[in-house]
């Protein structure tokens, strides 16, 4: 359980996904600009990260392994997570119709959220257990929506000051995520 | 509208360079630019990505439905990281355990699947061929200018492809550990969009 705890932590700080792995920068500029998208995007990347961490596992332990195939990994990871996206915007567009509406293009392309394949691949390559891949997805997942929201909040101000006109949008965007991946960097070692 | 065939070719070196012009792909632009070899090998890897699939999907654009031609794409995509995965472990094996997971990873770099969605489903081959190319050395050269700035300022040294590091400033030197860590890679990036910004208003 200790074990457990401990992986979470350094998941959600001290490697966290977004800030210190460099992976689902896209939507992480994409969708920071208002806190709304910014907190419905968090939501989504958590539901479908943990759904597509197992499922994953479950095809790469089952499948891939016992029949020789890893090398289809690339291959087979891919179209499972479309596939899931598919089926979370479906669900999404009949039950919840104004986060479909408020994350518009950014829900086909957590297909393409190179978080969600990577965190898929970290699970293989660290050969954790079911349980702990588990735990790894959603504190991953926990990681991207906390960084993925206090950038929202830092961007919202950013609205209000007078920026110079060749830094403004992206480029103070990602200069002001790199002082917040300073802030993170600061938990380095804590586990 | 109509571009002339060397427009195709030259747009993605400067008007359309990737990840300064469409900011795509960030997340290999930020994690394999410590050293130039690293953003050298990725860049490569991904042109052949890019060339292959953008050929591939405008061959069959009047055959795959419309309704599910996203997973088409990805799955054209998937098939030749899979090629460029085998083929680096084999004859780049160091390069190959250094990108890690960044290698099966250009199968969600937004920059390709934008390309086949926005490029390749509409024009001819010999087009998306050259759409592929262009973009593909444009983000090359990205990668090696970004990487060039960290490596050199961060620690120190030039790592031309398939070679040793080069030791610029001698033993004296204190590099400027920031810039090869993750915050230095996003305040780089960013301070180079804005001179980017800045080169593109007077031209």
């Amino acid at each position: 359980m200790g074990d457990l705890l401990v992986l979470g932590i350094s998941c959600i700080f001290v490697n966290n996904i977004l800030l210190m792995q460099y992976l689902g920068n896209c939507p992480f500029l994409g969708v920071s600009k208002k806190m709304e998208t910014a907190t419905g995007m968090a939501m989504a990347v958590v539901f479908v990260l943990v759904m597509a961490g197992a499922i994953t596992w479950l095809t790469s332990a089952y499948v891939l392994k016992p029949f020789g195939f890893e090398y289809l990994q690339t291959l087979a990871f891919i179209l499972v997570i479309a596939a899931l996206v598919q089926f979370v915007e479906m669900f999404l567009r009949k039950s919840i119709p104004g986060l479909y509406a408020g994350l518009g293009i950014f829900l086909p392309l957590i297909t393409t959220n190179c978080a969600v394949m990577g965190v898929c691949l970290i699970n293989i390559k660290e050969e954790y257990d079911f349980i702990q891949a588990l735990v790894a997805s959603f504190t991953y997942a926990l990681g991207f929506g906390l960084a993925l929201i206090l950038f929202a909040a830092v961007r919202e101000r950013i609205l209000l000051c007078k920026v110079p006109r060749p830094l403004q949008d992206t480029s103070i965007g990602l200069v002001s995520a790199g002082m917040l991946s300073l802030a993170f960097f600061a938990f380095k070692g804590m586990v | 509208m109509a571009k002339s065939v060397v427009q195709e070719f030259t747009k993605g070196l400067w008007a359309e360079i990737p990840p300064f012009r469409l900011v795509l792909g960030l997340c290999p632009v930020l994690a394999v630019t410590k050293t130039v070899e690293n953003g050298v090998g990725m860049g490569i890897a991904t042109t052949f990505v890019l060339v292959c699939s953008n050929v591939l999907i405008s061959l069959f654009q009047n055959v795959i439905p419309k309704r599910v031609r996203i997973a088409c794409y990805i799955v054209v995509i998937a098939t030749f990281v899979t090629v460029v995965e085998l083929v680096m472990q084999a004859f780049a094996y160091p390069l190959f355990l250094k990108l890690g997971i960044f290698i099966p990873l250009i199968v969600v770099n937004c920059i390709v699947l934008g390309r086949a969605e926005a490029f390749a489903a509409k024009n001819n081959v010999g087009r998306s061929f050259l759409d592929g190319l262009g973009i593909g050395i444009g983000f090359t050269l990205s990668l090696t200018v970004l990487a060039a700035v960290r490596e050199v300022f961060g620690s120190g040294t030039f790592t031309a492809p398939l070679s040793s590091a080069v030791s610029l400033f001698g033993p004296d030197f204190q590099p400027f550990a920031f810039m090869v860590e993750a915050p230095g890679a996003f305040v780089c990036l960013g301070l180079m969009l804005c001179l980017m910004n800045m080169l593109g208003k007077k031209s």
